[in-house]
This record gives structure tokens, C-alpha cells and sequence, in this order.
């Protein structure tokens, strides 16, 4: 397991920095809010833990595709079926590797990016740990679309179609802990909430994910 | 015969025009679909016979 | 009736059959308490002391929007047969049924949409229940668009299946985030078996109505397009035997 791990993050990181792309793609977001939006630092200050969620949502739905494509495409997704490892391990790793390269460094690089949106200081505590709460459900719950549309040609578009409405949840309740962080509101509610969706996409997620690609490998 | 719908006429009349317009459509579509591979299946259940 | 004799419909030729058989009843029972409900609410109830006449859209909005959320339990079900059991019909219906919860989920918003301009103020607003029901009508053109993109009819019933599941899970998930995430404009719910919430007699028995002809539709519609899907089925597998021999 520990093996498949780190040949994924090695091949993510050969693969044109998985680390470099999302973080770049973050970065461009933040850095097209304010031409958007306009540069008044009050209304960035009211929208900037929004933002900043948006950002790393689709910063990780980009990547997504990548998580099983390859391995798809070159055969070793057979392989690795035919492998000792129970297919709802091997998911499981995928995901985990996915949050590594790429919910991770999200998240270091998060209140970086607050400071270009000049995010209120008691934001940043919240906003870290509610994107470090966050991300792991959006890596595995964007494991299960991955495995949804590995087998098809064209599925990237699809891909988002239908992980973006299962991030609905997430992205509330993190958005939300964000928010309430800003104002100096009580986190708490919104933060179990966060960590009960994670826990629980994290536990029952990678069997219909495995499920999924097994029909997929058929 | 028509009752006074009063100043929110245009409210009752569109949302009851947009649903069965929505409606029609998708009978519509269904019946149309549904003749459509009938007859497909029953051609090539013929030509089938047919071939033997 | 025993529930057992019930999977004799799984087979194809028989749902086909049997559906023949009673779809014209349904269809003419669902034309008939469609315009039934629709014109006695229409023209033969009074206008709300508050809301004034736009209390007559309720004979659609209510209706699509339970039709709408019904649509995606059975296809929860179907899908559940389909995976236990192994029923194409199952699978099938549950296809067939995707659409039409789709177009309930449009009306029910269109509608909403246009009874809140004058009552809200709005046009639209990030109450709940609204956005629960554009979350619904993302997971349904998520669900139809899996359907139509995958060739393999089985593989395709399997993954969609799964999707539905999953689906379920998440917009339940979804409406409860989205309640905490904002409080609504909604008033309670219109029909319950709590009478004293309940609305007056007057709209209510109309309502009944419709909402039989909603339901009425729903199932003559779902039996005709499964009817559909099995013959498209059944046609691809002729002509995929035609080209291997």
C-alpha cells in the first residue's frame, strides 16, 4: 500500500509538478477576483473566505481527471486489480494521494493567498482548518467521479457535471466555517458538521468508488 | 367565464402556460420516441424473420 | 395481491404486455383529474385574502415539486432492484424516469419562480427549498448525462445505479446544509397530515386532484418510455447480433 502510495506521488510529481499545477490554477483565481469584483479592499475582506473555498474547489475538481486517467490509459489499473490489495485500498490510496499533491498545498498555501484578498485577521485560523477539514472529503468524493467516468473518452466535462453538485455539502459548511471565522463568530456547529461529512465520505466513499471501477474493469 | 385574476394575471396566466407548454413537450417527445423505436424494432424483427 | 407475483414483470415481454394493457386507463384517468384539479382551481376557487389570485398556481407548483422529489425516490428504488436483483426493467425505469423528474423539477421552479416575483419580490432567491431543488435538477442532468454517455447498456445500468445511490446520500446531505446555511422565505409545508397546518378546504380538495394527475401522468409517462427503453434496447442487441453475423 505504502509502495503504491509513493509511486503515485513520484509520478505526480514527474508528471509537470502535480504540487505546481492546482496551487498556479489557485493562484490565478485569487489573483482574477479583484479585476472582477474591483479592488476595494472591504467588499474582498466580506468575500475573500468564499473566494478563497471556490478557489480550492476547483482547483482540486481540475486535477481530478488525473487520478485514474493514466493508469487507465497505460494498463496498470488492471494490474493493480488483479493485485493482492482489496480495490477499496487501492481507491483509497488514490484519493489520499490526490489530497497530497494537491488539497495539501492548497491548504499551506491558503492564507498566503488571504493576504492578497485581504482576508480580516481572525479569518485565517478558521479558513486553514476548515480548507485542512475540507479537502479530504473533496479529494475522495472526486475519487468516486473519477472512477464514474474512467472508462470514457471525453469525460472530463461529465466528470464535473456530476462531482460538482456532491460538493454541495462541503463546500457550505466550509464556506460557512470560513465566514463565521471572519466575523468572529462561533465555529463549532459548522465545524463538526465539516468533520462528520468528511469522516463519513472518508469511510463510506472508497466501496462504491471500488464498486464503480469494478463494473468499469469488467 | 374568465375569472378576475386581478393585478396578478400575468403571474397565474404565465406559470400555468410555461408548465403545460413544459408538459405537452415532454408527452410530446415521449410519444414520438416511443413510435419511433416501435417501429425501428418491429423492422428489424421482420427483416430478422425474414432472413431466417 | 402477493407481493411476489410482482417480479413476474421484471421480464420484459410480460411489462410490456401488462403495461399495454393498463396505459390507456391511466392515461385517460390522468388527462381527466389533470383538467379536472386544474380547471376547478383555475376558474372555481376563490383568491387567497393575502396572496390575492396568485394562490392558483399551487394546483402545479405543489404537485410538480412532490413529483418531482417522488421521481427521484423511485428511480432510488429501481436502482436498488436493479443492483440486488438484476432486473433490466428495473434499470430501464429508472431511465425512463429520469426525464420526466427533470421537467417536474423545472416546473416546480419556473413556477416558483414567477409565484415569488409578486409575492417575494424576487424572482429568485437563495431560500432552501429552492436551492434544494436546483440541487436536484443538477443531480438529475448529472444522472441523464451518465445515462447517455456510456455505450455498454449494463455497465451504463451499474454505474447510473451507483450514481443514484450516492446521489440520494448527498442531496439529502445537501437539503440539510442548505436549511443551515440559510433561513427561508418558504412558508411551512401545504400538505400534512396535521390538519390544523394544513391548507383551507377550499384549495385542498383541488389540490387532491391535481396531485392525482400529477402522479397519474408520472407513472403513464415512466410505463411508456420504459416501454421505449426496452424495445431501444432490444434493438441495439438485434443489430449488434446482425454485425457479428
Amino acid at each position: 500500500m505504502i509502495a503504491l502510495l509513493v509511486r503515485d506521488l513520484r509520478l505526480a510529481m514527474r508528471a509537470g509538478g502535480g504540487f505546481g499545477l492546482g496551487l498556479a490554477f489557485f493562484l490565478i483565481v485569487v489573483t482574477l477576483v479583484p479585476f472582477g469584483v474591483g479592488p476595494q479592499s472591504e467588499l474582498l475582506a466580506r468575500i475573500a473566505s468564499g473566494i478563497l473555498w471556490l478557489g480550492a474547489l476547483l482547483a482540486c475538481l481540475l486535477s481530478l481527471d488525473r487520478i485514474l486517467a493514466l493508469d487507465w490509459e497505460d494498463g496498470s489499473l488492471d494490474l493493480l486489480a488483479t493485485a493482492p490489495l482489496p480495490m477499496e485500498a487501492i481507491v483509497s490510496i488514490k484519493a489520499l494521494a490526490h489530497w497530497l499533491t494537491t488539497g495539501l498545498p492548497l491548504v499551506l498555501f491558503a492564507p498566503v493567498f488571504g493576504l492578497l484578498l485581504s482576508l480580516p485577521e481572525p479569518g485565517y485560523m478558521p479558513l486553514v482548518l476548515s480548507l485542512l477539514l475540507g479537502t479530504p472529503a473533496l479529494s475522495v468524493i472526486g475519487t468516486f467521479g473519477a472512477a464514474l467516468t474512467v472508462g470514457l473518452k471525453r469525460g472530463g466535462l461529465l466528470l464535473s457535471l456530476l462531482v460538482l453538485p456532491l460538493y454541495v455539502p462541503t463546500l457550505i459548511f466550509g464556506a460557512e466555517m470560513a465566514r463565521r471565522g471572519v466575523e468572529g463568530l462561533d465555529i463549532t456547529t459548522p465545524l463538526l458538521m465539516l468533520a462528520g461529512i468528511t469522516c463519513g465520505t472518508i469511510a463510506l466513499l472508497p466501496f462504491a468508488s471500488a464498486a464503480v471501477l469494478k463494473v468499469n474493469l469488467r | 367565464m374568465m375569472p378576475d385574476l386581478g393585478k396578478y394575471a400575468e403571474a397565474v396566466l404565465s406559470s400555468y402556460g410555461v408548465s403545460i407548454a413544459l408538459l405537452v413537450v415532454l408527452v410530446w417527445a415521449s410519444l414520438r420516441r416511443a413510435r419511433r423505436v416501435k417501429k425501428q424494432l418491429e423492422d428489424i424483427e421482420s427483416k430478422a424473420k425474414r432472413d431466417g | 395481491m402477493n407481493l411476489n407475483a410482482l417480479w413476474a414483470y421484471a421480464n420484459p415481454k410480460k411489462f410490456i404486455q401488462a403495461t399495454d394493457r393498463v396505459l390507456p386507463w391511466i392515461s385517460i384517468l390522468a388527462i381527466v383529474s389533470l383538467v379536472v384539479g386544474l380547471v376547478w382551481g383555475f376558474f372555481f376557487t376563490p383568491e387567497d385574502y393575502r396572496q390575492g389570485s396568485t394562490v392558483k398556481i399551487i394546483y402545479i407548483h405543489v404537485p410538480s415539486a412532490l413529483m418531482a422529489i417522488n421521481a427521484w425516490l423511485m428511480m432510488l428504488v429501481t436502482s436498488l432492484v436493479w443492483i440486488v436483483r438484476r432486473h433490466h426493467v428495473s434499470a430501464l425505469a429508472a431511465r425512463a424516469a429520469a426525464p420526466v423528474g427533470a421537467v417536474m423539477t423545472v416546473i416546480a421552479l419556473a413556477t416558483g419562480a414567477i409565484w415569488g416575483q409578486p409575492m417575494w419580490g424576487t424572482w429568485w432567491a437563495w431560500d432552501p427549498r429552492l436551492t434544494s431543488f436546483l440541487i436536484l435538477f443538477l443531480f438529475y442532468l448529472g444522472y441523464m448525462a451518465l445515462w447517455a454517455a456510456i455505450e455498454d447498456d449494463d455497465t451504463a445500468a451499474d454505474l447510473t445505479s451507483i450514481l443514484c445511490l450516492v446521489g440520494s446520500v448527498f442531496a439529502l446531505l445537501s437539503r440539510y446544509a442548505v436549511n443551515f446555511w440559510n433561513q427561508g422565505l418558504h412558508q411551512g409545508a401545504s400538505l400534512s397530515l396535521d390538519k390544523e397546518e394544513n391548507v383551507a378546504d377550499v384549495f385542498y380538495y383541488p389540490l387532491l386532484v391535481c396531485i392525482a394527475g400529477f402522479v397519474l401522468l408520472f407513472i403513464a409517462l415512466v410505463f411508456l418510455r420504459t416501454q421505449t427503453e426496452i424495445r431501444a434496447r432490444r434493438t441495439r442487441a438485434l443489430l449488434a447480433r446482425e454485425r457479428m453475423g
